[in-house]
């Protein structure tokens, strides 16, 4: 079991590199969530990716450098370092030390991946967050990351948070457990399979009856998005931080 | 089994996934699967901590591998088993072939063996003019069909009961359509029996191999099992040398593990032991037992110590059933003995990186397979390492075949994505490059296979770093 630190006063913040490229709004919805529990955030600015796409595609070398470049930029001080996705969380956490298992690093490594937390475990264990719902009535459903689900384990804190908001009305995913078909390169180098999956995916989610879905990964988020505006289906996708801020302002 | 002269991966997929009734069969037979799995284990403790003994008597068997085959055949012996060693799948089939000559035998009945999938035995047979028959009822309808299995448990799955009767109609004689089991199974009963009572040889697997005591054990259901091990007046058992378990106490918990995760079972119909040969004043059971240990590969497998975990594998086929690649695609697609997960981290070893290193690509690291797997084999770890093998310099890889995948372009793709991570000036570049051009990207390379089902990701005009400085959140 992760132990997770009690009302922590300072936080570093891994933004990952989908919301810095693509979704920085979902970044700094977590950003805002954690200080509104009165959390003094860090940003590191040579922050840049976990090194995921890399290690999964067969060039350890390379997720090698880049992870020794993210264990530098936090090295500030032995703060908690949030994340606001179980995959990056679980690359960090969990790969990590496999990574530099017979690495000289190893050790400094290892207390670096210790101090790794998914955004919402986090937000739920260390902050305990009471939220009120100011907006309209809702039927949401929600998407589990493979990582989030299987590496972190953070789905139910995920959930819970969701539960808080009392005019949201949570619908379950059928297959919930099974991977969307993003999967990083794997979504390009398998370009077939991985359409048959998200195709998959996408009527689930329709099959919910929800008017939007939630998820705690952009990856995933831009791949089931990704095709749902292909088809020009009218259900709305988003990272949970940036929900859960939008509900609580009204 | 055929093996396509130019076999593409990618090709194979795409016609599988183009089939809507293999779909549908795949999509109904593994769901029930995985639901039977479930109601077996439906502890997450037990479950847990029986998976945790599943995987270290495996490992401590792997561990002592060297000194347990050997007592294995010594016990063997004792017990009047002939044991053989064959290094390569040739051997092995050359040794069968020997037996079978000595014997005068024309027909073998076989039990279901995935090593002698591995061995292509059927068609080595064949072609010296001997008959195989598989006796295990999925093998016997896709034999009928001539197919190769598509699953290491339920070699049929991707047939559904009208497609097995009119295979039935087709194929066997003075047979009318019907899509009545109970019809169809009486049918294939009353030729099988037929075989058992004329072989000259039985063939069948082994589950495990117990080393103290020289036994041999067969889990099956059908009691085709038994009948080619008992009846015909010779029996040979073929194994790959990871079977070899210590103790015969080590059995009844990996028993367990693989009757759960392969059919959702608490225990099968037929469990037999094999101890040798009919001894003086019994009426039954085969004159001569022989053994046949196969390497093909495994002590390469098992001197590198993350490579071995492949070998504590008891195919029980549970990865298949809750991968989601393989329920989409079948196990033709992978154009080999092994598919699904544990085909990608097993054939590329087996039959080198050049010709099977493709397999590695068909996982979206999902993590369902490593869940579920009765001994815990990382395979999600593994299928990294076979990617990671693809593209070694030649000379410094362990698997067959490495550096099948080594290409300039993906070099400098990685190498310029390592810098751009690293460095933080290119890091800043690359994020503005992506905001002014991010919209205008031509869809060529990844981004076209992208856009086939998906749009062109939007990429944001001003990154987090930007937004978090505008908005005064610490820097450091």
């Amino acid at each position: 079991m992760t132990e997770f630190p009690q009302n922590p006063s300072t936080v570093y913040y891994f933004g990952t590199c989908l919301s810095d490229m693509i979704y920085p709004e979902a970044g700094l919805a977590g950003i805002r969530l954690l200080q509104r529990e009165g959390v003094d955030v860090i940003y590191p600015k040579g922050q840049s990716c976990c090194g995921q796409p890399a290690y999964n595609s067969g060039f350890p070398d390379e997720a090698r450098a880049v992870a020794l470049a993210q264990v530098k930029a936090f090295s500030g001080s032995n703060a908690p370092i949030v994340v606001p996705s179980g995959s990056c969380a679980g690359m960090m956490r969990i790969h990590y030390p496999l990574l530099f298992e017979h690495e000289p690093e190893y050790f400094k490594v290892k207390r670096f991946s210790e101090r790794i937390f998914e955004l919402t475990s986090f937000l739920r264990h260390s902050l305990n967050p009471t939220y009120t719902d100011k907006g309209p009535p809702i039927t949401l459903t929600w998407h589990s990351s493979c990582h989030a689900r299987r590496e972190m384990g953070c789905t139910e804190d995920s959930k819970a948070l969701l539960r808080q908001l009392s005019n949201v009305t949570l619908v379950e995913l059928e297959n919930e457990h099974e991977c969307c078909g993003f999967g990083g390169t794997f979504s390009v180098k398998r370009p077939e399979i991985s359409a048959a999956m998200v195709k998959d995916k996408v009527r689930d989610i329709q099959g919910t009856g929800a008017s939007a879905y939630i998820t705690g990964d952009c990856g995933c988020m831009m791949n089931i998005s990704g095709h749902m505006e292909s088809g020009k289906r009218p259900i709305s996708g988003h990272h949970i931080a940036e929900f859960i801020l939008e509900r609580i302002h009204g | 089994m055929d093996k396509p002269k130019t076999y593409n991966f990618a090709r194979e997929a795409a016609k599988a996934l183009a089939d809507t009734q293999l779909r549908d069969n795949l999509r109904f037979a593994t769901q029930s699967l995985r639901q039977k799995r479930l109601a077996v284990f439906d502890d997450p403790d037990e479950t847990e901590a029986l998976r945790e003994i599943g995987s270290r008597i495996k490992a401590r068997g792997l561990t002592h591998l060297p000194r347990l085959l050997e007592e294995l055949e010594d016990r063997c012996w004792e017990n009047g088993i002939v044991v053989h060693w064959a290094e390569t799948t040739e051997e092995a089939n050359r040794i069968v072939l020997s037996i079978m000559e000595a014997h005068g035998a024309k027909k073998a009945v076989k039990g279901k063996s995935m090593v002698s999938e591995e061995m292509h035995f059927n068609a080595f047979m064949e072609a010296r003019g001997k008959q195989a028959l598989e006796t295990d009822l999925g093998e016997f309808i896709i034999q009928l069909n001539n197919e190769p299995p598509s699953h290491i448990i339920v070699p049929a799955i991707h047939k559904n009961r009208k497609q097995i009767g009119k295979i039935f109609a087709d194929k066997i004689p003075d047979t009318t359509y019907t899509e009545d089991t109970d019809i169809l199974l009486a049918t294939a009963r009353r030729i099988l029996r037929e075989h058992y009572r004329t072989a000259d040889i039985g063939i069948s697997g082994v589950n495990f191999a117990v080393a103290e005591t020289g036994t041999l054990c067969l889990v099956e259901n059908e009691g085709n099992g038994r009948m080619c091990t008992t009846v015909p007046p010779v029996h040979v058992a073929l194994m790959g040398l990871e079977k070899v378990v210590a103790k015969l106490e080590d059995v009844p918990p990996l028993y367990r593990l693989l009757c759960g995760s392969a059919t959702g079972q608490r225990i099968t119909t037929y469990f037999n032991m094999i101890k040798g040969p009919r001894k003086k004043g019994e009426k039954d059971g085969p004159k001569e037992v022989h053994l046949v240990i196969l390497d093909n590969g495994r002590s390469r497998m098992l001197a590198d110590p993350q490579l071995r975990k492949v070998l504590r594998c008891i195919r029980c086929g549970t990865c298949l059933n809750h991968c989601p690649v393989y329920t989409r695609i079948g196990g033709h697609a992978y154009g080999s003995t092994y598919p699904g997960p544990i085909g990608e981290i097993l054939m590329p070893q087996l039959d080198g990186l050049d010709t099977k290193g493709e397999l590695a690509s068909a996982s979206s690291l999902c993590n369902a397979c490593s869940e579920v797997c009765p001994v815990k084999i990382p395979i999600p770890e593994l299928i990294r390492r076979m990617r990671n093998e693809s593209y070694l310099k030649k000379g410094t890889g362990v698997i067959p075949g490495h550096g099948a995948k080594r290409n300039a372009v993906e070099w400098i793709v990685w190498k310029g994505w390592r810098y751009s991570q690293t460095v933080p000036a290119l890091n800043w570049l690359m994020l503005k490059t992506l905001a002014i051009t991010g919209r205008v990207l031509p869809r060529v390379g990844p981004l076209k296979a992208w856009t086939r089902v998906r749009t062109k990701p939007v990429f944001a005009k001003e990154s987090l770093k930007q937004l978090t400085r505008q908005e005064g959140i610490r820097h450091e």
